[in-house]
């Protein structure tokens, strides 16, 4: 592989080139699904390839192909070179990267087993359990587990001397139970909703997780969320589960600190961000309570791995100091026009797209409450549950979120449990309302396998770690 | 300059010969072999100028093995003979750890009609000539003191699907695909378009439409959040469409009581007709689905009333009935799904539909759209770019983007008239809807 890369990076220098970097990966993924009783299908994925990242003139060029062998690769630089004189035509600013960048050594994910040495038998085994379990809920009527198993190895090298070698592992699982009527249809999944949770390590990671242990209860859930009442329209204090808070952290948070975002690079799909650069050391984001890191080092974080897809290493930084707005996830070329260097969070997500500024792990910090403290605090409030819908416009503002469950709180205590809870509000008048925040021991590290952005359209696999938190003068049950 | 350039895709006899190889070479007792290539190209801009630009070329082999009731699915992105090999292998490995179970029948041998979806131009499209399409759009926002963001894109694919049983179909295509948002100091417009032949795609057009939009966009200001007639362009009910077919459409939620659906009853307002047509060269066709299975029309909805959905093998066999051509690829455990979807026009013309409005909301796309109840339609989502007060049959300001949440269901039982004119919308990952704009009773926008 190393000679293919030299051969590409020999190519474009030939080329013309002042700038290049080349990345050969090998993807891997197995995924298992268990519907109603049975295997519903287990499927085994490979992908390889070369993709070639060219600066001419100041502007970018990329080309990928599926066939790794030098004449193509030949065709490869050729395209991607091509491509960048083209891109020049129609330039309004040069790319400038900023200091070079010359890491060199190799990752690999820990992980105590090999998922893909697991035997297939104590995977389906695992599931079916779990589905067994929830199947005895009378009512359900629909009942749903995965797996998912992923190994990347990727070499990465530049033509500023950066070669690096990665092999990262993912393994994750979900189960999912829905219960209907004629004119409803209630869901509850475990750990978290939209097929799975999912993070950085071996089969243990999976294991862990015990499936058939929490299956009952996700089975009695939405056959119970069938006959609770709709969740009450107006104003208050809201209580969000570790995974609610994660999800919130994600896309009111992870995405407005994007840095191309805020340049309009993503304006005509994604949007762009309220946090301009004129914000930055300004913006009382959240109150004192809110702290906000990209942490690339965080154990098994979907967001974890050696050097980001420029060849920067892994790193923490932070985007919100007790409340404060104080920085970007950026790239080598963003970090430069504001004079800084890349804080790496450059990922593809694989050989054939080039990389962009996706979230690692970003992290809201524990504090020092509990999820029961918070709820005997709260005179009238809600607890929510699960993301069931998520929806932000595109400048990060305003959001919308459903939960797949709630509770009602009255006078400190858990009262009754409600179906279809959403709330909505305004991103900094939320995370300024928060006043509590739950400590270490309820603080987890939650994978998202389902982050969109770009054209053409990449899924990254990012997290984010959080702990249950409390927010006042909520807007809660947009539905009446 | 278009030999590099060229969409370079294997040749068929090459494809096919590959294809019958790997399925004589199958000791399974049945087989199935999809090979998927592309070569497509992505032209991105931001602030008047080039940012990204981006070509791939790959390909997908993915195999489908029954053997002893046994399922097994294996795809790797090589067509070589060892790949050929390695997949297979991987494949009947994972079928052979399995217990046996319910298989999805393989479809026999049936004809699928041949439909001309290729364009030269557009699987020959140089970065040349899409810099220079993306220049023309840049410089005439620029010259309204505006900024253009977007993505232009060319595609030129291939798919193969053959099985043991005789199955065997070939289809190619092209698609070029365009979308703009041009930004000005307090505001922003949106156009986008899709095509087969990239040669009907016109940037001047486009730019006209995309920058009189942002033009009229600026500096809006809000209005109350509540229950508005409206005005959709066809951008927001293409959308709408894509999530009735994702909740509803497919035989796999009604069987699973998850859709909205209730044959026979009426569930819209009476001007509705929504169908999905696979053959219909008007929108992006493609003759056969990824069962190897020929595509029929489906009647969706018909006067209001739901009269059909789109089934794959598996529900067929469990309803009892042929598959109409709507599955997807293996392993599927999301059902059918109606991916060329139609609504009928109206007589009206667009620029006509608020005049008869008093007071309502003019929308041109909506924005992060996420179902909230299934089984009663409702979604949430926000406008953006292009959003204006309609007042006394006349659109007259722009009004500040607004989160609506909304059954589709009970908007379309409003349908008060819809555009004589249609528009060909992409969808973001995969299919296409060709649409009318509609005017609509009652929308319900909640902040």
């Amino acid at each position: 592989m190393k000679d293919l890369a030299e051969t590409a990076l020999n190519a474009a220098q030939v080329k013309g080139a002042d700038y290049a970097d080349v990345r050969i990966s090998h993807h891997v993924q197995q995924n298992l699904n268990v519907k109603n009783g049975a295997l519903a299908s287990v499927s085994d994925d490979a992908s390889e390839g070369l993709g070639v990242r060219v600066l001419v003139d100041g502007a970018w060029g990329f080309a990928g192909s599926a066939r790794l062998n030098r004449a193509e690769i030949e065709l490869v630089v050729d395209r991607a070179v091509r491509i960048a004189r083209a891109s020049a035509r129609v330039l309004t600013t040069r790319v400038n990267l900023g200091s070079p960048v010359t890491s060199r050594g190799s990752y690999t994910t820990p992980f105590e087993r090999d998922p893909f040495q697991v035997p297939l038998a104590e995977k389906v085994d695992l599931l079916l359990r779990a589905d067994a379990a929830m199947g005895e809920a009378n009512g359900v009527t629909v009942r749903e587990g995965s797996m998912e198993f992923i190994r990347e190895t990727k070499l990465f090298a530049s033509t500023e001397g950066a070669l690096t070698e990665q092999t990262l592992y993912e393994s994750g699982a979900g189960i999912e139970a829905a219960a209907t009527s004629p004119d409803d249809v209630q869901s509850r999944s475990y750990p978290n909703s939209f097929g799975r949770h999912q993070g950085a390590g071996g089969f243990e990671y999976v294991a862990a997780l015990e499936l058939d242990r929490h299956a009952a209860r996700i089975g009695d859930e939405a056959v119970a969320l069938l006959r609770a009442p709709q969740c009450p329209s107006g104003v208050k204090t809201l209580i969000l589960d570790a995974s609610q808070t994660a999800l919130q952290v994600h896309e009111s948070c992870g995405h407005p600190t994007e840095l191309d975002r805020v340049f309009g690079m993503e304006a005509a799909y994604a949007g762009t961000s309220f946090m301009t650069p004129d914000k930055l050391n300004h913006l009382r984001y959240g109150s004192s309570l809110v702290t906000i890191t990209a942490d690339a080092l965080t154990p098994t974080g979907l967001g974890t791995f050696g050097w980001d897809d420029e060849g920067v290493p892994a790193q923490k930084s932070f985007l919100i100091d007790k409340g404060l707005f104080v920085g970007y996830l950026t790239s080598r070329e963003t970090a430069s026009v504001l004079g800084e260097k890349s804080n790496g969070t450059m990922r593809a997500d694989g050989w054939n797209r080039i990389p962009l500024i996706r979230m690692t792990n970003v992290n809201l910090q524990p504090g020092d409450s509990s999820l029961e403290q918070m709820i005997s605090e709260v005179k009238d409030g809600i607890y929510m549950e699960t993301n069931r819908s998520w929806s932000i416009d595109d400048k990060r503002l305003n959001f919308q979120f459903g939960t797949q469950l709630a509770y009602e709180i009255v006078d400190g205590k858990r009262g009754r449990m409600l179906k279809n809870a959403t709330y909505a509000g305004i991103t900094p008048e939320f995370w300024n309302s928060c006043d509590a925040v739950a400590g270490s021991s309820e603080w987890k590290v939650w994978g998202l396998a389902n982050c969109g952005k770009g054209q053409p359209p990449q899924v990254a696999h990012v997290a984010h770690g959080a702990a249950p938190a409390r927010f006042q003068r909520v807007k809660v049950g947009i539905l009446k | 300059m278009r030999s590099v350039e060229a969409a370079r895709l294997t040749a068929l006899e090459e494809v096919e010969a590959f294809t019958n190889r790997l399925l004589a070479r199958s000791p399974a007792e049945q087989t199935e072999v999809m090979v998927t290539e592309w070569d497509s190209a992505l032209t991105r801009f931001a602030n008047n100028g080039i940012h990204q630009n981006v070509a791939e070329r790959n390909v997908s082999v993915r195999v489908r093995i029954v053997k002893d009731a046994r399922t097994g699915v294996a795809s790797l992105n090589q067509m070589s003979e060892e790949g050929a090999k390695d997949v297979l292998d991987r494949a009947l490995s994972i079928a052979a750890l399995q217990p046996p179970g319910d298989v999805v029948p393989m479809p026999e041998a049936l004809p699928a009609p041949e439909i001309d979806a290729w364009s030269e131009a557009t699987a020959t499209a140089s970065p040349e000539e899409r810099a220079d399409f993306v220049a023309k759009i840049c410089s005439q926002s620029a010259a309204s003191g505006l900024k253009a963001f977007g993505a232009y894109s060319t595609t030129a694919a291939q798919v193969i699907i053959a099985n043991s049983l005789g199955a065997n179909h070939h289809h190619r295509s092209t698609h070029a695909t365009l979308n703009s948002v041009v930004m000005g100091e307090a505001g922003a417009g949106y156009a986008d378009r899709s095509a087969i032949d990239v040669s009907e795609l016109d940037p001047a057009e486009v730019a006209a439409e995309v920058i009189d939009k942002a033009d009229r966009n600026q500096n809006a200001r809000p209005v109350e959040p509540g229950v508005y007639e409206v005005v959709l362009e066809e951008y927001a009910v293409a959308e709408m469409l894509e999530f009735l077919s994702f909740m509803g459409f497919g035989a796999l939620a009604a069987q699973e009581e998850r859709s909205f659906m209730r044959l026979g009853e009426r569930i819209t307002g009476e001007p509705i007709a929504i169908w999905d047509d696979g053959l219909d060269r008007t929108g992006l066709p493609a003759p056969f689905d990824f069962e190897g299975v020929p595509k029929q029309r489906v009647d969706l909805i018909r006067n209001g009333v739901a009269t059909g959905l789109v089934y794959d093998q598996l529900t067929g066999k469990r309803a009892g009935r042929p598959s109409t051509g709507h599955g997807l690829p293996a392993p599927n455990t999301d059902g059918p799904f109606a991916v060329n979807l139609f609504m009928a026009p109206g007589t009206v013309p667009k620029a006509e539909l608020a005049s008869g409005i008093k007071r309502g909301i003019w929308i041109t796309r909506f924005w992060y759209v996420r179902v909230v109840q299934p089984k009663a339609s409702v979604i949430t989502g926000m406008t953006r770019e292009g959003t204006f007060l309609i007042e006394n049959g006349a659109v007259t300001r722009p009004v500040k983007d607004l989160r609506f949440t909304q059954s589709i269901l009970k908007a379309l039982d409003g349908t008060q008239a819809l555009s004589s004119s249609t528009k060909l919308q992409a969808s973001e990952y995969f299919g296409a809807a060709r649409v009318p704009a509609l005017h609509l009773k009652e929308f319900t926008f909640t902040s």
